[in-house]
């Protein structure tokens, strides 16, 4: 069982955060004035004016960008464990390092040849099997 | 520490063979001119050549790699070869396809490629974290591929909704491994075996860890109650990744299924036992009755394909060695005859996957009886009847259930065939014995579909007349089984 008893913690820090959020939530609810008006119950844009409904469809080539992005976020961390020990893991551990770059290397060329990395309609470019 | 690691790299060549070829692919079809991007259907098929060239060095190799995450042994080699001969009809089947419909020849085959590489890594995984990702590889190749007619709203509905779902039976299966690395401090199967053995482990845990992970295979293998996505994504998806999803990807989960529940969770037997029997019964009835009502022959065949996984299901409840070599080759018939008859129904639904009716083989056996022929002896063997392999391929589980003292199962599995073979002499009832519509078209033939046809009844009748050979290399793979 100790390592169960090792999960405690997560429960400490769950029932720690549930209790942090209702107690501010409630105290300041007792403290604050209450002053409503049509900009304050509007919901918050980063400051921009909300216009129209929010369930739009979004434009798919902002998810193309999001997945590219991802790729080379999700690289950095694990290159970063591997640069730490590098020098103990020698050649061996150089050589996978690359491949695995290079392996990437082939996605971002892949999707740029295909054209995909441009902001015009894809409908405009043809099907895939032209490009 | 990097010397051994080395040394252990040839266990994995054919997965590595198969990757760098399918990347190949990518970039030549990125950077060919497109007249010569057809190219990429021979450099997969020599990628799968290669590759069976590497599997088939590994034979007689029995122990396990990489600090314990990849064993090789005949089981892991049997179905690396299986999915190679899957891998290899689908791309035949569909380069021709890619061109009838527009579609870029060069991703569909590195797809394919690619999700080989994850039904090898599931068939030779031996921890749970492994299996894990084997399946991730397979599921997002197979995300791409359902949905590669990307201007076709079937298509994408059926790439959408095995996402949504295969995300879902994935957060179960992650959450099984959770637990039961929570309950055994390990996520290797040999060593989850040791620990409950050795009495170690909390088994209400171990129970519900069984439970989800059942949930994730059961979803990937299409069997009752978590079969529901099937019939839309077989209908909906290019009518080649049909047949391959509906035989690689069954195939892989099986094997995962087995060896998690053989090697992991053997001392749990008398409660998984309950669950497998449960839904193999559900899974034949549901999948048969079913079919018997379809009119679109692509849902026929996906409610068949759901009535299949539960006559392998009869041979998982075995748990003996007999069944599993069953489990073997009917994986590998099966794989045949399904493919062999979704490729005909591609050819017969024309352009843009349109005539996929029952009315639209009226009258094939006289207008092109070669192909009818060959249409009639997939869907005998799919039936279960005598000198095809799909006959062998029962008896062989039927047989195994007996032993086991699983009468019932069997005695179940027997009447479940004879409720198929309604719906698919229904198909041959059609094609011979009704007239062609007078606005007939010719079917077209390309030689690429008529070599996989061609191969595919050689391999039943080889399979079905002569079961000895493979049947015997199915039990010698299992014999080293632990």
């Amino acid at each position: 069982m100790p390592m169960m008893l090792q999960f405690a913690n997560v429960l400490v820090f769950l029932a720690v955060g549930i209790f942090f959020l209702v107690f501010s939530l409630t105290l300041s609810s007792l403290v604050r004035p209450y002053k409503y008006s049509a900009e304050k119950l509007s919901p918050y844009e980063c400051g921009e004016n909300p216009v129209g409904s929010p369930w739009i469809q979004f434009n798919i080539r902002f998810y193309v960008f999001a997945l590219i992005f991802i790729v080379f976020d999700v690289e950095v961390v694990f290159l970063v464990p591997w640069a730490v020990v590098f020098k103990k893991l020698g050649m061996f551990a150089f050589v996978e390092g690359l491949i695995f770059i290079a392996i990437l290397a082939v996605g971002l060329a892949y999707v740029w040849a295909k054209g995909d990395l441009q902001w015009v309609r894809p409908e405009e470019r043809g099907s895939l099997a032209e490009r | 520490m990097d010397g051994s690691l080395a040394l252990e790299i040839p266990q994995i060549f054919p997965e590595i063979a198969l990757s760098v070829f399918g990347i190949a692919i990518l970039l030549l079809d990125t950077f060919l001119p497109k007249s010569k991007r057809h190219a990429a259907t021979g450099i997969a098929l020599a990628a799968i050549a290669l590759t069976a060239v590497f599997t088939l060095g590994l034979v007689g190799e029995d122990g396990t790699f990489f600090s314990g995450m990849i064993v090789v042994d005949g089981f892991s080699i049997f179905l690396r070869i299986t999915f190679l001969v899957v891998g290899a009809l689908t791309v035949l089947a569909s380069s021709s396809y890619a061109t009838r419909e527009n579609l870029a020849v060069g991703e569909f085959q590195a797809l394919v490629l690619f999700a080989i590489v994850g039904m090898n890594l599931m068939a030779a995984s031996n921890e749970l974290i492994m299996i894990f990702l084997g399946l991730e590889t397979l599921s997002i190749a197979s995300y791409i591929l359902l949905g590669i007619k990307r201007s076709d709203a079937k298509s994408n509905e059926a790439a959408l909704k095995y996402f949504l779902l295969g995300s879902f039976s994935s957060a179960f299966m992650l959450y099984g491994i959770a637990l039961a690395y929570g309950a055994t401090r390990t996520t290797n199967l040999e060593a989850i075996g040791r620990e409950i053995a050795a009495g170690s482990a909390g088994m209400t845990l171990i129970y519900v860890a069984v439970g989800l992970l059942f949930v994730g295979f059961g979803f990937k293998v299409a069997v009752v109650p978590f079969h529901v996505w099937t019939p839309d994504v077989y209908e909906g998806a290019p009518t080649p990744i049909s047949a391959f999803m509906s035989v690689g990807p069954k195939a892989a989960g099986f094997a995962v299924l087995v060896r998690v529940l053989m090697v992991a969770f053997p001392a749990a037997y008398a409660k998984w036992l309950g669950l497998v029997w449960l839904s193999a019964v559900l899974t034949m009835f549901v999948g048969n009755c079913v079919a018997l009502v379809q009119s679109n022959i692509k849902r026929m065949l996906a409610y068949s394909s759901i009535a299949h996984a539960g006559y392998i299901l009869v041979a998982v409840a075995t748990r003996n060695q007999e069944g599993v070599a069953a489990l073997l080759f009917y994986t590998l018939t099966y794989a045949l005859m399904n493919i062999g008859a979704f490729t005909i129904v591609s050819l017969v639904s024309r352009q843009g996957d349109r005539k996929t009716y029952l009315d639209d083989y009226a009258g094939l056996g006289f207008k092109q009886p070669g192909l009818a022929a060959a249409l009639s002896i997939f869907l005998l063997s799919l039936a279960g009847i005598p000198l095809t392999a799909g006959f062998a391929g029962k008896f062989f589980i039927f047989r195994a259930a007996l032993e086991s003292k699983f009468v019932w199962l069997a005695i179940i599995g027997v009447l479940n065939s004879a409720i198929s073979v309604y719906y698919y002499l229904r198909v041959i009832v059609v094609m011979y014995m009704k007239e062609a519509p007078d606005d007939w078209s010719p079917v077209a033939m390309s030689s690429s579909a008529i070599a996989v046809i061609a191969l595919s009844v050689l391999g039943i009748l080889q399979f079905g007349i002569f079961p000895d050979m493979l049947i015997s290399l199915a039990r010698s793979s299992v014999i080293g089984y632990r």
